[in-house]
C-alpha cells in the first residue's frame, strides 16, 4: 500500500516531537503509578490504636505468643489517671478506642466516625475476653481456627493497578491521537493535500493505526518494566504476554473511537474535549482506577460497552490470577467486534475538508 | 505558449460547471479549456469563485452540474492514475506539524515515489537549501511559498495549479516567486493560477479569464483584453496644475479625480485632451498610461475593481 510507510514514519517523528503527547502518553500515567503506590501500599494505617486506662487483667496477662499475635491487628498504649482526658482523644480521633476494667468487666469506649476501626477493635477485644474466659475456666478449647489466603501470597495491589493504569494510559493516547492528527490534518490541509496524492485513504488511516499500537507497545513495555522495579514489585507470572495481543485488540477499538471523535470536532481543542468527555467516564466506569464491585448493578452493565473494561478485566485476569488463551479470548473477541463496528461507522462520517 | 493541435486533447476542459453553497452560488456556469504549455490566468477580487473553480477542476470537490476533464479523463470521482501528473498549490500552505522544510519536501516526494535526492534538489531550485534543517513553522512568509511550490513540483507534474502563490508576499518575494512560475512554464508545463492582482495576471500570463461572482466574463489574452478597451487613456499631471472643475470641463475628458498628488483625466479621446492642456500649459509631470485591466474590469462588470 502505497504511502503508508511515509505516513507512518511522519505520524511517528511528529509524535516523539510533541513533548506535550509525550508526557500525557508516558509520564503523566507513571506518575498515577507511584500515586497508586503511596496510596494502597502503607499497611500500617490499617492498624487500630486504643488506650488502655489503668489495668486490664485479660491484656495484661496475656500469653506472649497471644500478644505477639494481638500486636498484628492493634496497638496498645496504656496510661494511668482519669477516663475522661482519653474519651476525648477518642473523640477527637486521634485514638480508635479506650479501654479499662472494673471488677472483671471490660469498658471499651469507641467512636462510629470509622466504623471499620471501630468494629475491629471490638471482635478483637471480645475474642481476648472469650478466650480469657476459657483459659480461666480450666477447659482446654476444644475447637480451632486456621485461616488461608486463596491467592499467592506475591499478590499486592500493584497486580491489580498495573492492568488498570496502563489500561487508562492506553485508551488515552489511543483515543487522543486518532482524534487530534484526523482534527489537525484536516485543519491545516494535509488531508486535503494527501487527496492530491496518489495515496488511498486505507494508507492513511492504516499508517496512524500502526503508530497507535506501537506507541500503545511502548507504554505497556515502559509501564511494566517500572511496575517491576521492587519499590513497586509487580510479579509477571504464566502466560503474561498475553497483555500483547490484548493491548493490540484494544488499542483498534480506542482508535476507532478517536475517529468517531474527530469526525464531528473541528478544532483540536474541540477534538480534546470530546475525547475527555470518552475517556475520563470510560476509565472511572471500567474499574481503570478502582474496583466496580461496590458499584450498582446497572452502573456496571453499563461498563460492559466500553472496550476498556474489557482490556482491563481481560489484563487482570492475566495479571493476578494466570489466565490462559481460552480465557481472555472472549475479551479479545469483544474489542476486535467494537473496532469493527466503531472502525466501519469512523470510515463512513471520514471527510477530506470540513466542507 | 504552444498553438493546440486541432483535434487533440485539450489539457483542461470544463463544460459548464458549477457549485453553490446554500444561497450563494460560488461558480455559476464556468465553461473553458487550456491547451498544452499555456500559462492561463484566473482573475478576480475575493470571492469570486476562483479557489472552488480550481477545486473543482483538481477533482476535490464535486461540482452540482457540469463536467471537467484533465488530459481528456474525468476528474471525478478521485482518479489515482490522474493525481500524479497535476501538482496543485493550494490557497492556503499545507505542511505537516514538526517537520523540518527538508522533511516536509522528502515526505511528498516519497509519497509520489521520487527518489530522495530530487527532493533534496528541488529545495535547492526553490533557495531552501539554508533553510533545510528549519521547521516549517519558522520559515517566513515567502520561504513558505517556496517550500509549497517545491512540494508541488517535486514529482513533475505535467499540469500546475497555483491558488493565490503570491498573496501575502512582499513586493521583493513576488516578484522572486514570478521568476520561479516562468521558469515552471518555460520548462514546458501548463500552469494555472488564480490571483486578484492585476499586475500579475498580466506580466505572467498568456491568457487571462476575468471572473466575478461565479462567472467567467471573457477570456483573452491581457494585450487583447486591453486593446479592446476603446476608452480610458489616463493622463495625470500635478496636483494644482489645474482645479478639478476646470479639468472636467475640458474637451475629452469623461472622468476627473484627484488624490492630492496628482489630478487623473481619463479619456477616450487623448490627442485632444492633450493639444488642450498643451495650450494651457499644464503639463507639470505629465504621464499619459494605457487602459489597465482595472478599467477591463470595470467594463464588464461596471464596479470598480477591489482585490
Ligand atoms: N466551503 C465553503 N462553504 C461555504 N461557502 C463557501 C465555501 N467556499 C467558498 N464559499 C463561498 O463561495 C464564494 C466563492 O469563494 P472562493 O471560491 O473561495 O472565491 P475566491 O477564491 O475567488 O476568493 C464566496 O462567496 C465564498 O464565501
Ligand atoms: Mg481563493
Amino acid at each position: 500500500m502505497s504511502g503508508f510507510g511515509t505516513l507512518a514514519k511522519v505520524l511517528a517523528l511528529s509524535f516523539i516531537r510533541d513533548k506535550t503527547a509525550v508526557f500525557f502518553t508516558i509520564l503523566f500515567p507513571l506518575m498515577f503509578l507511584v500515586l497508586f503506590g503511596v496510596l494502597f501500599t502503607d499497611h500500617g494505617t490499617s492498624k487500630a490504636h486504643v488506650v488502655q486506662v489503668g489495668e486490664v487483667t485479660v491484656l495484661d496477662q496475656l500469653p506472649q505468643t497471644a500478644k505477639t499475635d494481638l500486636k498484628g491487628s492493634l496497638s496498645v498504649t496504656k496510661e494511668s489517671g482519669p477516663l475522661q482526658p482519653q474519651l476525648r482523644k477518642v473523640r477527637d480521633g486521634d485514638y480508635d478506642a479506650v479501654v479499662s476494667e472494673k471488677d472483671n468487666q471490660l469498658a471499651v469506649y469507641y467512636s462510629e466516625a470509622d466504623q471499620v476501626r471501630s468494629a475491629t477493635v471490638r471482635g478483637v477485644l471480645e475474642s481476648v475476653v472469650q478466650s480469657a474466659n476459657i483459659a480461666a475456666s480450666g477447659n482446654v478449647p476444644r475447637y480451632g481456627l486456621n485461616t488461608h489466603r486463596v491467592e499467592d501470597k506475591s499478590i499486592q495491589p500493584i497486580q491489580y493497578q498495573t492492568p488498570g493504569l496502563l489500561g487508562w494510559a492506553i485508551s488515552m493516547s489511543a483515543v487522543f491521537g486518532a482524534s487530534l492528527t484526523l482534527v489537525e490534518w484536516r485543519r491545516r490541509k494535509v488531508l486535503r493535500r494527501l487527496q492530491l496524492a496518489p495515496v488511498s485513504l486505507a494508507a492513511v488511516i492504516t499508517a496512524r493505526v500502526g503508530v497507535s499500537i506501537a506507541i500503545a507497545l511502548v507504554q505497556g513495555v515502559i509501564f511494566v518494566g517500572i511496575a517491576l522495579l521492587p519499590a513497586f514489585g509487580l510479579q509477571l507470572t504464566g502466560d503474561w504476554w498475553l497483555a500483547i495481543p490484548l493491548i493490540i485488540c484494544a488499542t483498534l477499538a480506542f482508535f476507532a473511537i478517536g475517529l468517531l471523535a474527530g469526525s464531528f470536532a473541528k478544532s483540536a481543542e474541540g477534538a480534546s474535549g470530546i475525547s475527555n468527555l470518552i475517556v475520563l467516564p470510560m476509565a472511572f466506569l471500567s474499574g481503570a482506577f478502582f474496583p466496580l464491585d461496590s458499584a450498582p448493578a446497572w452502573l456496571r452493565s453499563l461498563s460492559e460497552v466500553f472496550p476498556l473494561k474489557h482490556l482491563v478485566d481481560s489484563m487482570r485476569n492475566v495479571f493476578v490470577r494466570s489466565a490462559d488463551l481460552a480465557t481472555i479470548l472472549p475479551d479479545a473477541a469483544l474489542l476486535l467486534a467494537f473496532a469493527a463496528v466503531a472502525g466501519a461507522i469512523a470510515v463512513k462520517l471520514f471527510r477530506w475538508d470540513d466542507v | 505558449m504552444r498553438v493546440p493541435v486541432n483535434g487533440s486533447t485539450q489539457t483542461i476542459e470544463a463544460n459548464d460547471i458549477a457549485k453553490s453553497y446554500g444561497s450563494v452560488k460560488a461558480v455559476d456556469g464556468v465553461s473553458l479549456s487550456v491547451s498544452e504549455g499555456e500559462f492561463f490566468g484566473i482573475l478576480g477580487p475575493n470571492g469570486a469563485g476562483k479557489t472552488t473553480t480550481l477545486e473543482i477542476l483538481e477533482g476535490l470537490r464535486q461540482p452540482d452540474r457540469g463536467r471537467a476533464t484533465l488530459f481528456g479523463l474525468p476528474v471525478w470521482p478521485r482518479n489515482l492514475k490522474l493525481l500524479p501528473r497535476i501538482g496543485v498549490q493550494l490557497q492556503a500552505s499545507a505542511f505537516f506539524e514538526r517537520l523540518t522544510a527538508r522533511e516536509q519536501i522528502r515526505t511528498f516526494a516519497s509519497l509520489y515515489g521520487v527518489k530522495t535526492a530530487k527532493a533534496d534538489a528541488m529545495l535547492e531550485t526553490v533557495g531552501l537549501a539554508d533553510q533545510a534543517d528549519t521547521r516549517t513553522e519558522r520559515l517566513s512568509g515567502g520561504q513558505t511559498q517556496r517550500l509549497s511550490l517545491a512540494c508541488t513540483l517535486v514529482h513533475d507534474p505535467e499540469l500546475v495549479f497555483l491558488d493565490e502563490p503570491t498573496a501575502a508576499l512582499d513586493p521583493q518575494a513576488r516578484r522572486n516567486l514570478w521568476d520561479l512560475l516562468r521558469g515552471i512554464n518555460s520548462s514546458g508545463r501548463t500552469v494555472v493560477l488564480t490571483t486578484h492582482y492585476m499586475d500579475e495576471a498580466e506580466t505572467l500570463c498568456d491568457r487571462v479569464a476575468i471572473m466575478d461572482a461565479g462567472k467567467i466574463l471573457r477570456v483573452d489574452a491581457p494585450a487583447v483584453l486591453m486593446r479592446d478597451l476603446h476608452r480610458a487613456v489616463h493622463v495625470s499631471v500635478a496636483h494644482g496644475t489645474i482645479s478639478l472643475e476646470a479639468a472636467a470641463e475640458l474637451p475629452g475628458a469623461a472622468q476627473v479625480s484627484d488624490d492630492g498628488v496628482s489630478l487623473t483625466i481619463s479619456t477616450t479621446q487623448p490627442a485632444v485632451l492633450l493639444t488642450e492642456l498643451v495650450q494651457r500649459q499644464s503639463l507639470t509631470d505629465l504621464q499619459v498610461k494605457g487602459p489597465t485591466l482595472e478599467d477591463v474590469f470595470l467594463e464588464l462588470t461596471g464596479r470598480e475593481y477591489r482585490a
